[in-house]
Parts: structure tokens; C-alpha cells; sequence
């Protein structure tokens, strides 16, 4: 599905196709130390290797339950989206391939988006799931990402995506490249809004969602040793036609190269990310500058030209 | 010397022809203008047929061709007065992204585009259109200016795409191509972006997140070249050796014609009899006045509707529930 499905080990294409049959024997090597780990263990570890600190791939839903209180979390619906817009077909049909990732992930599509509180704080989370198509882009993750910013705003919260994409989704042609604009406008909203929007990048970050809203954080951190890019190693391999060094395009070489602002242990993300919104948002009591909850909001309220509104008058 | 595509084989024969009778007549005197004349027509029709029944690889083809016009052919005759700006202010000049003031039939405007360059040294000069941070920073610090003097913004997009270089990955390729689209999306005046050749995934979008997207008829405008994605998608059958970007071209869709039916487009520029190549001067003229219409409908607007028309207009893209 995209240059990704080609790098990734097979031991983490395994995790996400058998969590279900034979869990108890499941046993998974270590991409960092190569030791072998009991799937138990690595459950209660958040995926993150127990001897080397080797953070795997977690999927979306082991994701939110750690990241919130309690691992209380609402599920916010999304709103449809066009499915297979070009009736794309390749050596597969797409309509196939999307029924296909359906099925293995019982998810519509790469993004979810979940309300809840972290330490308290009201945030938002938009978070991608590489298991789903290699976590790429299309129609259907714009809008989930715009539908994101809409509930961080009507709750007057912080927006958190965790990014995890090889890019683009291909089969839907230009309307994939169309989603870069569109979330980046969502971006711009929360910046209107005066709501901390904080980006998590991370293993891999790759192609159109690096250049668009997962690199326009107020704040980008990045869980250690992830992958993250516009171009793919391989393909910057191919065109500078020598090795890339160890190291290169992961958390660690962002950060000394001034592209993110701190890496964070994955167990350490709850408490940095509720540090950072109570300071931003002055203890959690900055109220946001645009309000778009239902009967609240005066229009003297509202902003000059509000883009929803705008969008819901077009659609009528 | 012309370069003939290899679907342009009988149209270089023909062509061929003219040009050997049209040396003849000076050795033997006799008059050939009818026979000239009579080729010259069957060429029009060879080439009015092939152009208008063109596969979207073959256009693929065209908007790569060698002699289609670049953005400094353009520029030299869509506007006055030119001062293109150098440097990011930051690291470096990038010439893959040319741009700065000028003015636009009676209009001070903001124009840039990429600039694949025209001969081998050009072409190196540019890095083949092929940008880096730099280029795009460059970008954002001319959107600057057009923001201080409420000028308008015309971008003109030919680019394989963004640089995949080792530099341009350590200096932030990501950053600068998001924090460009930014800029372009909340920008207080008309921008008017204009696919000339070649639109090469996030590097071209990055300079096309316009209030209005003219596409000449025969460029393209995709989300990753023909070539990539067949390498991806048709991964078997390159492994076999088979070349299946002809269609990937197809299956991406990614005509002037496909994008103004999903509405990415607004506008879709004829071009000249046998493509832009052969007529630089009535292709720019063209393309001349649909910038020009298409800023004439942002006269006298403020800036918060030019910006909230912009941003709706993406976000209606490809909503279910609009047409
Ligand atoms: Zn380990």
C-alpha cells in the first residue's frame, strides 16, 4: 500500500493480524534488542521492550486507554466520508483492499478521535492507526482530523494527534494530496481558537501527514527512535545514491536538528502533554477565543467568518 | 530541431517532409508552396487529432517535454517590471522556487512558480524544479510581502516534486512544505495558483492551496508520479520488468479534465494546436487572461471573506452531503 509495507518487520505486520487466535503463545521479537517477549508483557509495557526501551507500533486503541484518565475515553463519531472517490483499481480493487483493512481492524478507517481527560485536563486526541492501511491519508482521515479540531473547539480543549502514516493513500488520487490543505486549515482553527494543539509523532511519520499537520504543532514531541520524514529512507537513498547514516530521520536527529522539541518516553506522555496545556492554557482556565458549542455562543462571539459555518451554509 | 514524442511519430515524419522540400527549393527553383501547404494541413489535423484523444500518460509526457514553456518563458510575457528575490534569509538561496514583485496588466502582484530550468547547466541551476526548505521558505517570506502591500499571488506550479534529498530532509523538508501551505491558506489576498506542467505531489501543493487552481489542458497534477505508484501499487508486475505507470496514470486520475470534475480545479486554459511547446506566446496569453478573470473576481473583497472563501472551498472538497 505504500513504501512502508516493504520496511516494516514482519513481527510488528504479525502483532496487529493475530491479537485474537493463539494470544497466549504469542510470543514477539524485539525489533530494538531482539530478545523475545511474552505479548503479556508488553500489553502492561504500552509495547515499549522491557529490557531495551524499544518502542512498537500500539495500536490506536491501546493507545487512548493508556494516554487517558482511567483509560476512560469517549469514542467521537466521524462523519462519513467518500469511499473508493476514483474507483481506483491496481493489481487489487481499492473497494477491496478498504473492506479488507475493515475487517482485519474492525475500524472505518486510520484516524479515530477520542475525548476524555489527562490528569483532569479536558483534551481532545486525534490518533492515527498505522494497523489501518499503513495509517494513510485519504478522504476519510481529513475529515476525521477536521472533525478533531471541531469537538476540541465546541469543548473548549487541547487537540493531541498522534501521527503514524507512510503518507499518502494513494487510491484516492489527488483528493489524498487535498487532505494536506484541509487539516492544515484545521490546524489554523485551533490556532484561531487559541487551543494548544500538541503533536505526537510517531513510528513512522512519513510523507503528506509530516508535511502538513503533524509537523504544525504549537508543540512536536516524538516518542524515541520513530522514523520521521517527507521522503522515505529508500527513496532518498535512490536519489543520492548513497547509504544514509544510523540515526538518520529518527526522533533523536529531528531534535538536534531543531524540527521537533523534545522526545518523550511513551510512558511519560500523559504527564509531559497535561504539563504543557495546564501552562498554555494558564492551569486550564483560558477560555477559547471562538466558541462553537450549540446555543452558547452570541454571534459577537463568533469569529469574522466562521469556516464551519460557512461549510454548513454550503451545504444546505 | 523539435523533440517529437513517440506517439508524435507520423507528425515528425510529416514535418520532416516540409523540411526537406522547403531546403529543395533553393537547389532546383521549382515551387513546392503547394505541397508545403497541403503537408502543413495534414500535420494541423494530425496533431488537433492526437492532442485532443491524448491518454493521461501521454500528457504526462507533454507536461514533461523538454520545450514546454518554463516559468521564466511565462513570466517574460505574462508580466512587467520582474524582480525576482533571492533567499530565505535563513540558509540559503534556492532557485528551484523563483519569484518576487511584478506587475500583472495593470495590477502589482506577487508572482513565483517553480523553475525546472531550459538547457543542461538550467536544469542543474534548478535542481529540475525539484525545491528544497529553502525554496519554500523563500515562499513563505514573498507571501510576506504580499501580505505587508495587499498584493495578490499568482503561483505557477512545475515540479517532479519536493527534493528528496539528505540536506533538504535534515534542514526540514516537511516543516517548510506544511508551514508554506499555511502561509498560502491564510493569506488575506487572492492567491491564484496555475498547474503549467508538471504538479508533483505536496511540492506543488504546497504552492497551489489557492483561491482558484487554473490547469493548462495537457499538465498534471497528482499525488505521487505515474511511476511511483506503479512501483508501489503494481509492485508484481514492476517486478517483472512490465511498466505499469501508464496505468498508474490512468487509475490516479490526474488530468485537467479528472480534476475539474472532482472540483479540485476551477478553470481548465486550452492549449495552443500540438500543446504549449509550440506556442508559448498564445498559451501564455491564454493563461494571462484566466489569471486575470480569476483575480477580477476577488476585487473589492476584504480580506477575512477572501481567506473564509479559500478555506471553504477546501474544506467542501470531497464532503459527503455537497456537491
Ligand atoms: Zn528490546
Amino acid at each position: 500500500m505504500n513504501w512502508l509495507s516493504n520496511i516494516t518487520p514482519p513481527g510488528i505486520k504479525n502483532m496487529f493480524r493475530r491479537p485474537d487466535d493463539n494470544a497466549d503463545t504469542l510470543w514477539l521479537k524485539c525489533g530494538g534488542c531482539g530478545e523475545m517477549i511474552f505479548h503479556r508483557d508488553l500489553e502492561n509495557t504500552q509495547r515499549v521492550c522491557p529490557a531495551c526501551s524499544h518502542h512498537m507500533s500500539i495500536p490506536a486503541e491501546d493507545r487512548l486507554h493508556a494516554f487517558f484518565d482511567d483509560g476512560k475515553f469517549e469514542d467521537i463519531e466521524l462523519p462519513e466520508a467518500p469511499v473508493d472517490p476514483l474507483k481506483f483499481r491496481d493489481e487489487r480493487r481499492y473497494a477491496d483492499r478498504i473492506k479488507d483493512a475493515r475487517r482485519k481492524t474492525g475500524r472505518q478507517d486510520a484516524m479515530r478521535v477520542a475525548a476524555g481527560a489527562v490528569h483532569g485536563l479536558p483534551i481532545v486526541a486525534a490518533c492515527q492507526d498505522f494497523a489501518f492501511m499503513g495509517g494513510s491519508m485519504g478522504c476519510a482521515l481529513g475529515e476525521a482530523f477536521l472533525k478533531g479540531v471541531e469537538e476540541a473547539i465546541k469543548r473548549n480543549s487541547a487537540l493531541v494527534a498522534f501521527s503514524a502514516s507512510g503518507g499518502a493513500r494513494m487510491q484516492e488520487g489527488i483528493l489524498s494530496l487535498m487532505q494536506m490543505p484541509r487539516t492544515t486549515i484545521g490546524v489554523q482553527m485551533m490556532r484561531e481558537a487559541g487551543l494548544p494543539y500538541i503533536v505526537v509523532l510517531t513510528h513512522p511519520t512519513t510523507g503528506g501527514v509530516t508535511a502538513s499537520f503533524a509537523m504544525l504543532g504549537d508543540i512536536n514531541i516524538a516518542e524515541p527512535g520513530a522514523l520521521i520524514g517527507f521522503a522515505g529512507p529508500r527513496v532518498i537513498e535512490q536519489t543520492i545514491r548513497e547509504k544514509l547514516p544510523e540515526g538518520f530521520q529518527r526522533s533523536e536527529f529531528l531534535k538536534e536538528k531543531g524540527m521537533v522539541d523534545m522526545v518523550v518516553h511513551r510512558h511519560d506522555l500523559r504527564d509531559s502533554i497535561a504539563k504543557l496545556v495546564r501552562v498554555l492554557t494558564k492551569n486550564g482556565s483560558a477560555r477559547s477565543r471562538i466558541s462553537l458549542g450549540e446555543g452558547e455562543a452570541t454571534p459577537a462571539a463568533k469569529p469574522p467568518a466562521n469556516d464551519l459555518d460557512a461549510v454548513d451554509k454550503a451545504a444546505e | 530541431m523539435r523533440t517529437y514524442l513517440d506517439f508524435e511519430k507520423s507528425i515528425a515524419d510529416l514535418e520532416g517532409k516540409i523540411q526537406e522540400l522547403r531546403q529543395s527549393v533553393g537547389e532546383a527553383g521549382v515551387s513546392v508552396d503547394d505541397e508545403i501547404e497541403r503537408l502543413q494541413s495534414k500535420v494541423d489535423d494530425l496533431l488537433g487529432d492526437t492532442y485532443s484523444k491524448l491518454t493521461r500518460w501521454q500528457k504526462v509526457q507533454v507536461a514533461r517535454h523538454a520545450a514546454r514553456p518554463k516559468f521564466s518563458d511565462y513570466v517574460s510575457r505574462l508580466v512587467d517590471d520582474f524582480a525576482p528575490l533571492a533567499g530565505d534569509r535563513a540558509f540559503g538561496e534556492d532557485q528551484a522556487i523563483v519569484g518576487g514583485p511584478a506587475r500583472f496588466r495593470g495590477r502589482s502582484v506577487i508572482i513565483m512558480g517553480h523553475e525546472k530550468g531550459a538547457d543542461t547547466a538550467g536544469r542543474v541551476a534548478h535542481n529540475f524544479g525539484m525545491a528544497s526548505p529553502e525554496g519554500y521558505r523563500k515562499a513563505i517570506r514573498l507571501m510576506d510581502l504580499a501580505e505587508r502591500f495587499e498584493l495578490p499571488v499568482i503561483t505557477l506550479v512545475d515540479t517532479p516534486g519536493a527534493y528528496p534529498g539528505r540536506g533538504a530532509e535534515e534542514r526540514g523538508q516537511a516543516e517548510a512544505i506544511a508551514s508554506c501551505t499555511e502561509k498560502t491558506l491564510g493569506l488575506g489576498t487572492p492567491v491564484i495558483a496555475c498547474v503549467v506542467g508538471e504538479g508533483g505531489s505536496g511540492g506543488a501543493v504546497a504552492l497551489a492551496a489557492a483561491n482558484a487552481v487554473i490547469m493548462f489542458e495537457h499538465a498534471v497534477y497528482s499525488v505521487i508520479s505515474p511511476e511511483g505508484c506503479a512501483s508501489i501499487l503494481w509492485k508484481d508486475a514492476a517486478g517483472r520488468g512490465e511498466n505499469k505507470s501508464p496505468d498508474a496514470a490512468e487509475a490516479m486520475k490526474i488530468s485537467a479534465e479528472d480534476l475539474l470534475a472532482l472540483g479540485v480545479i476551477d478553470t481548465v486554459v486550452p492549449e495552443p494546436l500540438g500543446g504549449a511547446h509550440r506556442d508559448p506566446t498564445l498559451a501564455t496569453e491564454r493563461l494571462g487572461d484566466a489569471i486575470e478573470s480569476a483575480l477580477a473576481e476577488f476585487d473589492g473583497l476584504d480580506a477575512e471573506t477572501v481567506k473564509s472563501r479559500r478555506r471553504a472551498k477546501f474544506l467542501n472538497l470531497g464532503r459527503i452531503g455537497l456537491s
